[in-house]
């Protein structure tokens, strides 16, 4: 009798343990690998906050390089496996992977006391149709950043380059000082691109790209996206990269900048720990580092101060568990957002957050950004992965000679035409 | 008339060979041992070049049905494509330099180490590593030697006081560079195969040559190259194969740069294809790829291992 007690007790206490595992709700955040060990850290330490405040549900991250996470997303998005959210770039892609169907409208369960909180800027980014479909969590922004250091040994005042010509003046001096102008990570193609896109948005607007994006007088293959190449061409022509800056990838052409070998680099603030953390001494150039705007085109459609860089969020998945949304508000809550600009991870996309970031450099990006009439997104973001690839091949075609300016219009309107 | 009467000598030979088969029991371990081999075989090989085969008629990122159905479209833009021509010829290329590069390296290795000797173990030891050395890793150690500004190409430079050199970055090297990558990771794999021939040639023959008065070199080339022709047969067949399939040492040396001068077949499928989200396009490139590797096997079992000759 006793032991059927036991017994008893024993299975009453595997029943309620076995529920109170099934209760559990787990939550799939699928990622791309941060750049930054501190972001990685960030988003696994929100998860845990998030955990300990809500005993019921898990929040899971898996971590993919660049590459792999666009490769295996459109699989993963159509098997049974698929996360529950994802990280987004915005753009082409994001409306392509909407079309589809494979995302959940979040317009009506979002609360309007939620969505008010966000910057208009970065709701739009996650919109398609008008119709909301993630969470937005930061945005970048590229000026050029340069080392004061070498600019004042070619007697380069960084205040006086307002306009291209002004820049390519600047890149001039210094090539005849003996210092290399600029850095760049060519074997990636997209940071070269970091010149192309801007030019493309001071010269066309932003009107003007997704007007060349539809088709409109002659696509790509006009005279306005012709002269982004000859004006491309114009600070190619200076020889301005470091040598062999095709066989230099992104990580390692920050890194030089870092040890002193160029003066100028596009690139977003995070610039300001990676040139340390990437450079040989591992301290970087410190406060010789500080950016301009990138520089105004004479004649230009765009309004010299819209800005180029990225909106970036997360995408819910068609069917996922309720408590994502849940999770993904908690993540860009004030709190969490002032959290992440205080450790210089990137630039907050909820209002009134900006206050948390430290350094003073990050704070005047944050403020080129919200000032701007319009933000472009990376072209091979913005015009989806077919005819973003073959901006940055242009980009990278352009700066090795390989092709013309009119065959890099030609290029892109081709492929646009097969997308 | 006659004809239809007849009885089908076919086909009472097959029914005769199965009841053969029943009768000596081997009927039973093919029902049972075979379908799981098929089913996996038909799963993983089969059904994925059907459905590449399929993809590769429609315009399709990947993402949603497949609806837009382009015919041969995705075709006709590859023969005009001069970047897959680029990398046709390229693969073209590593297919010559596995085979006179290659093979005759492995070969005269094989041949000066191939009797068993302590010293000789340590050699092929060393031949042999490399080949043990993931494609990435490989295209990852070699990236950092050819690195011109903290690599050791950067070292030899500066003690030397010459310019820096930046071996990928210049189209005119980055493929031969690749190519002697590839020579130095494979070569060891075709001299183990080589050794391994080369010790189960009979002794009495090479000792009756050597009393003939025959030279070393004729040795080799009378005695020894004739009686090892399987191996190098099928070393051939290994380095073809593997040199149309090259891809995991050309993305971290190069990734396919400068300007798209170094692709491989299978690097240009996954950057156009998969990268740039083209699904129907690179499955388009994959079918290509299937046929030329289904003629290779095909034309050099016709080609080279001749009738009645096996691997």
């Amino acid at each position: 009798m006793r032991g059927l007690l036991h017994g008893a007790v024993l299975a009453l206490a595997m029943f309620v343990t076995a529920n109170a595992f099934a209760a559990e709700t787990v939550v799939k955040i699928l990622d791309h690998e941060p750049t930054t060990r501190e972001e990685r850290d960030f988003l696994l330490r929100v998860a845990k906050n998030f955990e300990a405040a809500n005993p019921t549900i898990k929040v899971e991250f898996d971590f993919l390089d660049d590459t792999s996470f666009k490769a295996k997303l459109p699989t993963l998005l159509q098997s049974p496996e698929r996360p529950d959210a994802f990280f987004t770039w915005t753009g082409g892609v994001f409306y392509e992977q909407a079309e589809t169907g494979m995302l959940r409208d979040i317009t009506d369960e979002m609360d309007a006391k939620t969505k008010s909180r966000y910057a208009t800027i970065g709701l739009d980014g996650l919109s398609y149709k008008g119709r909301l479909y993630g969470v937005p969590m930061y945005a970048t922004n590229i000026p050029i950043w340069y080392n004061r250091e070498l600019l004042d040994k070619a007697k380069v005042d960084p205040a006086s380059i307002k306009t291209w010509d002004d820049f390519l003046a600047a890149c001039t001096k210094l090539k005849n000082a003996g210092i290399t102008p600029i850095v760049i990570g060519g074997k990636d193609k997209w940071p070269i691109a970091f010149f192309f896109g801007p030019l493309a948005l001071r010269i066309l607007g932003m009107d003007g790209i997704n007007a060349a994006n539809r088709g409109e007088n002659g696509g790509f293959d006009n005279a306005e996206f012709i002269k982004v190449g000859r004006e491309f061409k114009r600070l190619v022509d200076i020889q301005p990269f470091q040598p062999g800056y095709m066989d230099t990838g992104f990580h390692k052409s920050v890194g030089l900048f870092g040890d002193g070998i160029g003066a100028f680099l596009p690139i977003a603030h995070y610039v300001i720990d990676m040139n340390a953390k990437n450079s040989t001494s591992g301290k970087g150039i410190g406060d010789k580092l500080d950016f301009i705007p990138f520089p105004a085109v004479t004649g230009g459609k765009g309004d010299p101060g819209d800005t180029f860089g990225g909106i970036n969020g997360w995408l819910i998945t068609k069917n996922a568990k309720p408590e994502t949304l849940k999770f993904l508000e908690f993540l860009t809550n004030e709190e969490n957002q002032l959290e992440s600009g205080r450790l210089n991870l990137w630039l907050p996309i909820v209002k009134g957050t900006q206050s948390g970031l430290q350094d003073p450099r990050v704070r005047r990006v944050a403020e080129l950004l919200e000032k701007a009439p319009h933000h472009q997104l990376y072209l091979d973001q913005a015009l989806g992965a077919i005819v973003g690839t073959a901006v940055n091949d242009v980009a990278a075609e352009l700066s090795t000679g390989e092709i013309t300016p009119e065959e890099a219009a030609a290029n892109v309107e081709e492929a646009r035409q097969i997308r | 008339m006659s004809a239809s009467t007849k009885p089908h000598p076919v086909k009472k030979g097959c029914m005769a060979s199965i009841r053969r088969m029943h009768r000596d029991g081997k009927l039973a371990p093919i029902f049972i041992f075979l379908p799981p081999a098929l089913v996996l075989f038909t799963i993983f090989v089969i059904w994925p070049i059907l459905n590449a085969a399929n993809f590769s008629m429609y315009k399709w990122s990947g993402y949603g049905e497949l609806t837009n159905f382009v015919g041969a479209d995705n075709f006709r833009r590859l023969l005009r494509h001069s970047i897959f021509h680029q990398s046709l010829w390229n693969s073209w290329k590593l297919i010559l330099a596995s085979l006179f590069l290659q093979i005759p390296l492995a070969m005269a290795m094989a041949l000066l180490i191939y009797r068993k000797t302590s010293v000789n173990t340590a050699f092929r030891l060393i031949f042999f590593a490399p080949y043990i050395l993931a494609e990435v890793a490989t295209g990852l150690i070699w990236s950092f030697i050819f690195d011109g500004d903290y690599g050791v190409t950067a070292q030899i430079t500066r003690f030397f006081g010459m310019d820096q050199l930046y071996i990928l970055a210049d189209k005119r090297y980055a493929f031969l560079t690749i190519i002697t990558v590839i020579v130095w990771k494979y070569f060891g794999y075709h001299m183990m195969i080589f050794i391994a021939a080369l010790q189960s040639v009979p002794s009495d023959l090479l000792e009756a040559a050597e009393i003939d008065g025959a030279s070393p070199w004729r040795i080799i080339w009378h005695v020894k190259l004739p009686l090892i022709s399987h191996a190098i047969k099928l070393s051939a067949f290994f380095a073809i194969v593997g040199a149309l399939q090259v891809f995991d040492i050309i993305l971290p040396l190069t990734n396919g740069g400068p300007s798209n001068s170094t692709h491989s077949l299978v690097s240009y499928l996954y950057y156009f294809g998969l990268v740039q989200l083209n699904v129907g396009y690179g499955s388009a490139v994959g079918v290509c790829l299937f046929f030329l590797c289904v003629i290779t096997a095909f034309g050099y079992k016709r080609l080279a291992i001749g009738k009645g000759a096996g691997l």
